[in-house]
């Protein structure tokens, strides 16, 4: 595909990444821009990337941005997390700890070092929900599972910073790895709802020359 | 909100996947175990006859680039009843947690248990895989010593380089192949194939049998060592009535007819090379003394300008690499250098695409050659060797280039705009002394003097780098005493004095350098015996894993292993290393034949010490070392008078196909 590169004496491609979900985090919802050279159909060149990326790396759509960066348009995240052998009840006593609190500061090694920041007030809901089968189709073992809705904030607070602050108020401990999907992530409504952050430029097309 | 819509991945028959993924959140860069590469086949199991798994002894990020697994992964997979998948050494905090929680050593591609396959290939460009080795075997389940499998274990086979002196693995593998690859990997198949088809009868001890009988697969349990109250080999005798006594090296001929990689690997990870390599010629008749790699691939068999061509049209096409790597042993000394450098600059001028050339030719074509590469306005790094720092020891390796030569060659560098040159010398080579590696400096010096006389600049630089010299079997100095590493380090000491001895000049030279420790237990796995594999296990019983990487190398670990296990037989670290051998010494490696006539070896090794050089074949008459004729093969170059076309340009978005 005719990508766009930096200027400079090693020019990189112009790729950037919006709010990419952890290492070790399952994901519905990734998203990238990408810069071209020239004009390409959005269809043909989402044919073509998912055609290139491994099996499970799915590219589900492509849109042409006309305004509004990428970044600006990611405003929260939807999370699912399997916390497998942990009884649903503990969970839900450590989420009511957990909203109780008016702040509850974790810390995390960031690129800049270890950081502490307060990892409740991103937090926009937090359920436990009743065991269903589980997306990672891991065998049936007794799994608790927790759905967040996080704002997007810098530094931005991720499902594992909220495990930490379970763990802060309510000594919730994993005995096993936590399994994590991001479901959406997007603008937000008034009403609290994400919405599909390529859904401007869907309905942009209609907008002439704005 | 909707519960996930996309399925899980699927697991593979026998996949270990769903045992693995739990472990990965915990350990460094988990993506080099996740496999689904561009350019990866999963291959249905049931559906296959022959299954190999193909190792690079190495982490991920060195393994995936190396082109013989990628050549041979490709050719396998190309049969229909063949599948072949890739796997690496994983890194020691997986390795822990695969032993806690029992997973096995897996397939990257798709995650099966190595213990499962027909045929094990694992391929060593050096001896310091060999602790790596042992991880695989043992976390696969197989029993460590070849002696110990059952018809349960996979087939161990060695390849690369190193398997041309298999003798300190000869305990743990099955067996080893000499020479390229690509149609080696398609007999022992067939030969598989075949016993498989019969109900696999006589079992493991008569497939290794069959493939002995091609004379081209060494098995090591079907010969004997006897050794002389002195320590050294009395002789290796076959145990079996029909195996051969020699074991010949293979020869691909024609490398038009084996264009591979077709379907280069794209890492996901990231990994030493991002680029595509494609090899222009094989081969290499210089006659660089210390070097293995020209001795043992004889003779030269280029790949024409229109396969090269072709080859990298078709490699970006498929890969959308933006670097393309033109590899040999000597790349300038194609006999159409020039035309493919220009074909090739101008099919992608104004592209992103970099090409890049190995330059360790020390002349002026080569900076012609770098200047035509450069055209898109990058400039890679210019590296010339002239290996030997006085001209007194690069008659001694055969290296044939003179002082003023390299330093006018350097200067062309910088008058057409270079503002650095690497020079790449090595330390410890046949009798050289402190003032053979001193005039290094002078070398550096001048080179810089003149470099600034031409340029009017001082913004010019050059970085002196230093290999330590290990000998190699097969090759002339297969005889010659290694240096002790304290001499080696104090050469590599007063040679910084003395570059610094100059402060404005010094201070335009980079220095870098390797410790003589690690060269001296390369030299002993190098030209080691069976009995070395003693050694090897100790290392890796303590904890040795990835030697080639400095943070993971412990040279005490080796001295103490050593100590503790050699005495037994009555030799040391320094005889493997720091003794001459004699013209008349069984060498370990003396049954295995690269088609070098050993007389010839020696001849080389006297016309060393007494710095008479030799000419190359390629130009110069056949000089007789023995490959074409015991091997029946011949130089195969060009020019063919062909040209690289101008490229259509592709129209639409590219999409690969699997």
């Amino acid at each position: 595909m005719p990508i766009a590169f930096s200027q400079g004496f090693t020019p990189h491609p112009k790729i950037s990444y919006a709010s990419a979900a952890p290492t070790g985090v399952a994901s519905e919802a990734e998203y990238l821009e990408i810069g071209l050279q020239a004009p390409v159909d959005p269809e043909a060149l989402r044919a073509a990337l998912d055609a290139a990326l491994s099996p499970g790396l799915d590219v589900l759509d492509a849109v042409i941005a006309d305004g509004g960066s990428l970044p600006d348009r990611i405003q929260a995240s939807h999370w699912h997390i399997e916390l497998p052998e942990i009884d649903p009840a503990v969970l839900r006593a450590a989420v009511d700890a957990f909203t109780a609190a008016e702040e509850v500061l974790v810390e995390r090694m960031t690129k800049q070092g270890r950081r502490t920041f307060d990892a409740r007030a991103a937090v926009m809901s937090i359920d436990v929900l009743a065991s269903t089968p589980t997306p990672s189709g891991a065998a049936a073992v007794p799994c608790a599972i927790l759905e967040l809705v996080v704002r997007q904030v810098t530094p931005s607070v991720r499902p594992d910073d909220v495990l930490s602050g379970l763990r802060v108020v309510a000594d919730l401990e994993p005995p096993v790895s936590p399994r994590v999907t991001r479901l959406a992530q997007g603008t937000l409504t008034a009403q609290g709802a994400i919405v599909d952050p390529l859904d401007a430029d869907r309905d942009g097309a209609a907008i002439v020359g704005h | 909100m909707s519960a996930p819509s996309t399925t899980p991945r699927a697991a593979a028959t026998n996949s270990v996947w769903p045992r693995l993924e739990p472990l990965l959140p915990q350990v460094s860069k988990p993506i080099q175990y996740v496999g689904g590469e561009l350019g990866a086949v999963v291959k249905d199991w049931d559906a296959a006859t022959v299954r190999w798994a193909l190792m690079y002894p190495d982490a991920y990020e060195v393994g995936l680039p190396n082109q013989g697994v990628q050549i041979l992964y490709e050719v396998l997979n190309e049969l229909p009843d063949t599948l072949a998948e890739r796997t690496y050494a994983v890194w020691p905090d997986l390795e822990n947690l695969m032993r806690t929680h029992g997973v096995p050593q897996f397939t990257v591609d798709a995650h099966r248990p190595v213990r499962d396959f027909d045929v094990f290939g694992i391929s060593f460009s050096t001896e310091l895989g060999y602790t790596n080795l042992l991880t695989a075997i043992d976390l696969a389940g197989i029993p460590l010593l070849a002696a110990d499998r059952t018809d349960a274990d996979p087939v161990i086979v060695a390849g690369g380089h190193a398997a041309f002196n298999p003798e300190p693995i000869a305990d743990f593998i099955d067996a080893a192949v000499l020479g390229d690859g690509e149609e080696a990997v398609l007999e022992i198949t067939a030969i598989v194939r075949e016993w498989k088809a019969e109900g696999s009868p006589g079992g493991r001890d008569e497939l290794l049998l069959r493939l002995a009988r091609t004379e081209s697969v060494y098995v090591p349990r079907f010969y004997d060592v006897d050794y002389l109250p002195d320590g050294r080999i009395q002789r290796v005798v076959p145990n079996r009535a029909d195996v051969p006594f020699r074991v010949h090296k293979r020869t691909t001929m024609d490398l038009d007819a084996w264009p591979y990689p077709k379907k280069p690997l794209v890492p996901l990870a990231e990994t030493v090379h991002e680029r595509y390599a494609v090899e222009i010629f094989r081969g290499c008749t210089r006659g660089c003394r210390f070097c293995q790699a020209g001795m043992i691939t004889r003779p030269v068999r280029e790949r024409s300008i229109t396969t090269v061509g072709q080859m990298v049209r078709e490699g970006l096409e498929f890969s959308g690499f933006s670097e393309v790597g033109l590899l040999s042993l000597s790349s300038a000394d194609h006999s159409e250098i020039g035309d493919m450098c220009s074909g090739l600059a101008e099919q992608y001028e104004g592209t992103n695409v970099s090409l890049s050339l190995p330059s360790t030719r020390v002349d002026a074509f080569n900076i012609d050659l770098a200047q035509e590469l450069s055209r898109n306005g990058r400039r890679t790094g210019l590296t010339f060797a002239p290996e030997g720092g006085s001209e007194r020891i690069r008659k001694v390796i055969n290296k044939m280039v003179s002082k003023e030569d390299l330093i006018r060659t350097v200067v062309t560098a910088y008058t057409n705009g270079w503002r650095q040159v690497k020079l790449y010398f090595m330390c410890g080579l046949p009798t050289e002394t402190d003032a053979d590696v001193l005039e290094i400096a002078d070398m550096a010096h001048e080179v810089i003097k003149a470099g600034r006389a031409a340029t009017g600049s001082k913004d010019i630089r050059c970085t002196v780098s230093i290999g330590g010299f290990v000998p190699k079997p097969h090759t002339p100095f297969q005889w010659a005493p290694m240096e002790r590493p304290e001499v080696i380090d104090h050469r590599l000491k007063i040679l910084k004095q003395a570059i610094n001895s100059d402060r404005s000049l010094g201070r335009a030279i980079g220095y870098r350098y390797h410790d003589g420790e690690p060269s001296l237990i390369e030299g002993l796995l190098s030209r080691g015996d069976r009995r070395v594999g003693s050694v090897i296990r100790r290392v890796w019983e303590n904890g040795g894993r990835f030697d080639g990487w400095s943070e993971h190398f412990s040279y005490q670990r080796w001295v103490d292993a050593a100590a503790e296990t050699l005495p037994a037989f009555g030799v040391d670290l320094d005889w493997y290393t720091t003794r001459q051998r004699d013209e008349l010494e069984v060498l370990p490696w003396d049954h295995l034949d690269s088609g070098l006539d050993k007389d010839w070896l020696w001849q080389d090794w006297q016309d060393s010490l007494s710095e008479f050089e030799q000419d190359d074949c390629r130009w110069t008459p056949c000089f007789d070392c023995g490959v074409c004729p015991s091997m029946d093969t011949e130089i195969q170059i060009g020019p063919t008078g062909k040209k690289l076309l101008p490229l259509t340009p592709i129209k639409g978005l590219k999409t690969p196909t699997a």
